[in-house]
């Protein structure tokens, strides 16, 4: 097991006052707040600040944490002393039972390092009073039947699958410490960022309370042609400059197979075009946005020149008249 | 168990299309009624219905609870702080 330098981990030094760690500890947190943060490492910073400010904002905690000395480094090969870890700190828990939004009390999931030192009864939040709780989800313990924790997953799927709908199986984190696996129905016409709830799927329930439920956030893989908006599919067609100029009936594809789209005489590069109802399904269903771009053929060969200084010759032309040029 | 043998299990999809009833609402979120009361008054979040019996919440409602309940216990922000922290937060998600 590694030790754990709370200090560090915090950034104070072993001298700071109480005020000093409350305030580096609500700082900290912000910045690597799971619902806040883009930080690569939010979660597991977030979880072990939390273990570090459970430990050093308490008094008694605190002192026997210290009585550890002060020569350990942080990931350094811990056994506890004789006579003191393994559950052998006595301390009073913190934490109000029934107080704040949930009604209940709740911890985290600390580390072993935590857990030998100070037992899971160590772990105590406070749901009103701004207690750190661990970033991965936290228990309600009381002493009748209590609701199993929330857990909260990503699944990644592709816009095939958000169009007509599939299923994905999933490996979530057991109680245990174990893998479970899940089939997870997509429905049709999810789109980025939306969320689905499978109720009883989260952790198991304490005292035959019931089980959690599990939060799936859908993510969208990229994709070669399509980019989504909500409901709407974008998607970039490049066309040849007598398409856009003449105008032309191109086959444009969709996720639901190609369709023809007619491109009016005199449309300019970054003109849009809506395919009604072409997008993902649902209430409304989504349109298909296709942004026209002009790919100009080189002029790699002595015909191809050709055309273009009769252009140059014959077209009175001037893009740039408005910037004076 | 194969892949194939496995129950599917069908979620029930957080959008703006549902309506949970407020004792479900709490439930789905963890929260209790007198938090979720706060919320509504601080326009945190805004239920379908006029009379709290009638009260109807969205898929949005839920993200927006939970999210809440979260920067409210993990950094003790205060209501009008959760609400406009869960303002910017979307707009920033908006942007991106």
């Amino acid at each position: 097991m590694d030790f754990k330098d709370y200090y560090a981990t915090l950034g104070v030094s072993r001298e700071a006052s109480a005020d000093e760690i409350k305030r580096a500890y609500r700082k900290l947190a912000r910045k690597y707040h799971p619902d806040v943060s883009k930080e690569s490492d939010a979660e597991a910073r977030f979880k072990e600040l939390g273990e570090a400010y459970e430990v050093l904002k308490d008094p008694e905690k605190r002192t026997a944490y210290d009585q550890l000395g002060a020569n350990w480094k942080a990931g350094q090969e811990f056994r506890p002393p004789p006579g003191a870890g393994a559950r052998g700190f006595r301390y009073s828990s913190g934490g109000s039972p029934g107080g704040g939004p949930g009604g209940g009390e709740q911890f985290g999931e600390f580390s072993d390092f935590f857990e030998t030192l100070f037992g899971r009864g160590g772990q105590a939040g406070d749901m009103g009073g701004g207690g750190p709780r661990g970033a991965q989800g936290f228990h309600f313990r009381q002493a009748g039947p209590s609701r199993g924790e929330d857990q909260q997953a990503r699944v990644q799927i592709s816009l095939e699958d958000a169009f007509r709908g599939a299923s994905r199986t999933l490996e979530l984190r057991a109680p245990d410490g174990g893998r479970r696996s899940i089939r997870v129905a997509i429905p049709r016409g999810v789109t980025e960022g939306q969320r689905i709830r499978l109720a009883g799927q989260g952790l198991p329930g304490f005292n035959g309370g019931p089980a959690g439920d599990l939060f799936l956030e859908v993510t969208f893989e990229p994709h070669p042609l399509f980019e989504a908006e909500g409901r709407n599919l974008l998607l970039t067609l490049p066309v040849t400059p007598w398409e856009a100029a003449l105008g032309a009936t191109l086959g444009v594809p969709t996720l639901g197979g190609r369709v023809d789209l007619k491109i009016p005489a005199g449309s300019q590069s970054g003109r849009r075009l809506r395919l009604k109802g072409r997008g993902l399904p649902g209430s409304p269903v989504g349109d298909q946005i296709v942004t026209l771009r002009i790919d100009t053929p080189p002029a790699d060969s002595p015909e191809a020149r050709g055309v273009y200084e009769e252009m140059r010759s014959k077209l009175p032309f001037n893009p740039r008249k408005d910037m004076g040029g | 168990m194969t892949r194939d043998e496995m129950n599917v299990l069908m979620g029930q999809l957080l959008d703006e299309s549902l309506e949970l009833e407020f004792e479900e609402f709490c439930r789905v979120c963890h929260a209790s009624e007198a938090f979720v009361v706060e919320l509504v008054a601080e326009g945190v979040i805004e239920p379908r219905g006029e009379e709290r019996a009638r009260w109807r919440f969205t898929g949005r409602s839920v993200r927006r609870t939970q999210v809440a309940i979260r920067l409210h216990q993990d950094l003790d922000v205060n209501l009008p702080g959760v609400a406009l922290a869960l303002d910017l937060l979307e707009e920033i998600q908006r942007l991106r």
